[in-house]
C-alpha cells in the first residue's frame, strides 16, 4: 500500500521557527523566579506546579506546530516506497547478508 | 470461608481486573496471524490512537504513579518539573526526531530490534552483540521498578483484608511503644508481585505484542481514569482542594514542599533534562514505534503525550504533597499512594478501582519490557548464531517465551531482595540515566554520517563504565541516608550529565580518528532530505 501524501507545509523557514520555539520552551523550563514561592493558585495549586502544568500544555502546542510546519515529508515518502531486498522476519547471519543496497530513489 | 470485609472486596476487584486482562490476551490471540512478525510487531498495522495509548502506557510505569507520589512527599512539587514537564518536551522530541526515523528504517529494511538496526547502520555484528547485554542490564532495573511498585502497592491497599493469613508483628512507634503494623493482613509482597508477573506473562504469551498493545490501551484508560478518581476522592476526604492546600501550608513538614528552595538545586533541576532522553533508546519503545502503520500515526502521539503526562502527574504530585500533612514524616515513599488511598477512601469499590489503575500503569510497562527482551534474545542472539532458517516461526516464539520466563524469574527474585532498600523513583532515574547515555549513539546513527562502528563501541563502553561506577558510588553512599534523600549529585548536577558527556565524547573522538564508514553502508540510512523535481 502506498498512502497518498497531502501537500507539504514544511519549509526550511518554518522548520527553523519550530526549532526557535523549542529552544524558547527549553529556556522557559527553568523558572528560577518561582523557586521559593509557596503561594497557592486558586487556593490549592502551588505556583511552581501551576507553571509547569501550563508548560506541559505549551509543549503539546509546540509539537502540534511541528507536525504542521516541520514534518519529515521526504522521509515519510521514502519509507512508503517499496524497497528491494527487504526481509520481514529474521536477519541473516552476518556472513550471509546481502551487500548494502543503495536506496536513493530520487 | 472469608467474610466479605472491605479488604476482601478490594482484592476481588483487583482480581476481576486482572481476569479482564487475561481475557484480553486470549481474545487478541484470535487475531494472531501465526508469523513471528505479527507476534513481535503486530504486522506493522497499529493506527494513531492505539499507538498513542500503547506508547503512553508503556512510558508511564509504577514510576509515574507510585514513584511520583512518593517523591513529591519527600521532595515536594519540584518533582513535576524534574520529570513530567521535561518529559513532555523531550519525549515528544525523541518521538519526532528519533522514533519516526527509526520507524521508517524498520519498515524499509524489516527490522524488529534495535540491535539489528545498529548492526546494519554501522556494519558491525560486534556492536549488535555488545548492545544486547547492555540493554538487558538496563531493562532489569526498569522491570524492578514495576515489580517492586506493584508488590508494595498491593500490600498497602489490601492491608487488613486477611488478618488470619498475613498478620505482621507490631512495630515500635516514635515513642518506643509498640503499635500495629499498618500493612498487617495485606497480601504479602512476594504474593502480589508474583501474581502481577504471572498475569502479564499470561497475556504476553498468548497475544504477543498485539496483546500488549491492546492491554496497554485498556490499561492507559484505566489508570488515567483511576488517577483522577483517586485525586477527587482524596481531595474530598481532606475537606476539599482548598482545605487540602491549607493543611499542607500549615504543616511543618509539608509547607517547604510547596516550593523547591532547599529541596532541589538549580543545577540538579536543569540537568534532569537529560534523563527523558532515555526514551530514544528504550528497546520496548523501539518495538512499539515499529508497530505503526504509517509515519502519520505518530502525529497524535507527539502532541498528546505531554498533555497526558500532565493529566497523570499533576494529581499524583498533589496527592504526594497532601500526604505530607496527612501522614506526616517517616512514611516509606513507595507506600505513600497506597496508604493515602487506604486511609482516606473507605469505599472498597473505589479503592479497588484506584488499585486497579495503579496496577494498570505498572503492568502496561512490564508487558512491553517482557516482549522486547524476548524479541531481542530470539532475533539478536539465537537467530544470529544459528541462522534465520534453523527455526520456524512457532519455534522462534517459543524461544522468546522461554527467555522472557527466565528474565521474569530473575527480576522477581532480585525484587524480593531489594524491595525494602530500593526506592522506586531513584531506581527509575538510574535506569533512565543509563538509557539516556545511549541517546548520543542513536542520534549520531540517524543524523551523523561520519559516526563509525569503533566510535559507537567506544560510546557504549564509556556509557557502561561511567554508569556502573556512579551507580555503585550512589548505592554505597545511599545506604546511610534517609529514604528519598539519597540522590547522588556531582557538583550539584545529576550523574546523567557525566555519563552522557563520557559517551558523547567517546563517540565523537573515536569516530573522528577512525576511518569513515563506507558510503554504500551510510547511504542506506540517509535518504534525500526533500523530493527532487523530476
Amino acid at each position: 500500500m502506498n498512502p497518498t501524501h497531502p501537500p507539504s507545509r514544511t519549509t526550511p523557514g518554518s522548520r527553523r521557527w519550530v526549532i526557535v520555539l523549542f529552544l524558547l520552551l527549553f529556556v522557559l523550563h527553568h523558572d528560577f523566579w518561582a523557586w521559593a514561592d509557596r503561594r497557592l493558585v486558586l487556593g490549592f495549586l502551588p505556583v511552581g506546579l501551576f507553571y509547569h502544568a501550563l508548560f506541559s500544555l505549551a509543549a503539546g502546542g509546540l509539537w502540534a506546530l511541528a507536525n504542521h510546519y516541520a514534518w519529515p515529508d521526504a522521509l515519510e515518502r521514502w519509507a512508503d516506497e517499496p524497497a528491494t531486498g527487504v526481509r520481514e522476519t529474521a536477519p541473516a547471519p552476518a556472513a550471509a547478508q546481502s551487500p548494502a543496497i543503495p536506496l536513493r530513489t530520487h | 470461608m472469608f467474610a466479605l470485609t472491605e479488604g476482601v472486596q478490594v482484592v476481588l476487584i483487583i482480581a476481576g481486573y486482572l481476569g479482564l486482562l487475561v481475557l484480553l490476551g486470549l481474545t487478541s490471540n484470535h487475531f494472531f496471524k501465526g508469523t513471528s512478525a505479527d507476534y513481535f510487531v503486530v504486522s506493522r498495522s497499529v493506527g494513531p490512537i492505539l499507538l498513542l495509548m500503547s506508547i503512553f502506557g508503556t512510558t508511564m510505569t509504577g514510576f509515574a504513579m507510585v514513584g511520583s507520589t512518593g517523591k513529591a512527599y519527600t521532595s515536594g512539587i519540584g518533582v513535576y518539573g524534574l520529570m513530567a514537564s521535561w518529559s513532555g518536551l523531550i519525549h515528544s522530541a525523541a518521538f519526532f526526531l528519533v522514533g519516526i526515523r527509526l520507524w521508517a528504517y524498520g519498515k524499509k529494511y524489516g527490522y524488529l530490534t534495535q540491535c539489528e538496526f545498529f548492526r546494519e547502520r554501522f556494519a558491525s555484528p560486534a556492536l549488535g552483540y555488545w548492545l544486547f547485554p547492555v540493554l538487558v542490564l538496563l531493562v532489569i532495573p526498569y522491570l524492578l521498578v514495576g515489580v517492586i511498585a506493584a508488590g508494595k502497592f498491593v500490600q498497602a491497599t489490601t492491608a487488613g483484608a486477611f488478618p488470619q493469613w498475613f498478620s505482621l508483628p507490631a512495630i515500635p512507634g516514635p515513642d518506643g511503644t509498640l503499635r500495629p503494623n499498618p500493612l498487617s493482613g495485606g497480601v504479602p509482597y512476594w504474593l502480589g508481585a508474583a501474581v502481577v508477573c504471572l498475569i502479564v506473562l499470561c497475556y504476553v504469551f498468548y497475544g504477543g505484542l498485539r496483546g500488549a498493545v491492546w492491554a496497554n490501551t485498556f490499561q492507559t484508560v484505566v489508570f488515567m481514569a483511576a488517577g483522577l478518581v483517586a485525586f477527587w476522592l482524596v481531595a474530598e476526604r481532606m475537606g476539599g482542594l482548598v482545605e487540602a492546600g491549607r493543611r499542607v501550608a500549615a504543616s511543618a513538614y509539608g509547607a517547604p514542599r510547596l516550593a523547591r528552595e532547599g529541596l532541589i538545586g538549580q543545577a540538579q533541576f536543569f540537568s534532569y533534562f537529560l534523563v527523558p532522553l532515555s526514551v530514544g533508546m528504550f528497546p520496548h519503545l523501539f518495538q512499539h514505534w515499529l508497530t505503526a502503520r504509517s509515519a502519520r500515526s505518530f502525529r497524535l502521539t507527539v502532541v498528546a503525550h505531554p498533555i497526558f503526562i500532565m493529566l497523570v502527574w499533576v494529581p499524583c504530585i498533589l496527592i504526594g504533597l497532601w500526604a505530607t500533612a496527612q501522614l506526616g514524616p517517616g512514611t516509606n515513599p513507595n507506600a505513600v499512594l497506597g496508604r493515602m488511598v487506604n486511609q482516606l477512601v473507605h469505599s472498597p469499590i473505589l479503592t479497588g478501582i484506584v488499585a486497579a489503575g495503579v496496577l494498570a500503569a505498572i503492568m502496561s510497562s512490564l508487558d512491553s519490557q517482557f516482549m522486547c527482551l524476548g524479541t531481542m534474545f530470539t532475533q539478536d542472539i539465537v537467530l544470529r548464531l544459528v541462522g534465520p532458517d534453523r527455526f520456524n516461526d512457532r519455534q522462534k516464539i517459543r524461544l522468546a517465551r522461554g527467555f522472557i520466563l527466565g528474565i521474569v524469574g530473575v527480576t522477581y527474585l532480585l525484587s524480593l531482595g531489594l524491595k525494602d532498600t530500593a526506592h522506586v523513583f531513584d531506581l527509575g532515574v538510574w535506569c533512565f540515566s543509563g538509557f539516556a547515555a545511549l541517546f548520543p549513539l542513536v542520534f549520531a546513527a540517524l543524523y551523523w554520517r561520519r559516526a563509525t562502528a569503533a566510535g559507537a563501541l567506544a560510546s557504549l563502553a564509556a556509557a557502561v563504565v561511567t554508569w556502573l561506577i556512579l551507580f555503585y558510588r550512589d548505592t554505597a553512599m545511599g545506604a546511610n541516608k534517609p529514604p528519598g534523600e539519597d540522590e547522588l549529585l556531582i557538583f550539584g548536577l545529576m550523574p546523567v550529565v557525566f555519563i552522557c558527556a563520557a559517551s558523547t565524547l567517546a563517540l565523537v573522538v573515536v569516530s573522528l580518528v577512525t576511518r569513515p564508514p563506507a558510503p554504500a553502508v551510510v547511504d542506506r540510512f540517509f535518504p534525500p532530505q526533500r523530493p527532487q523535481a523530476k
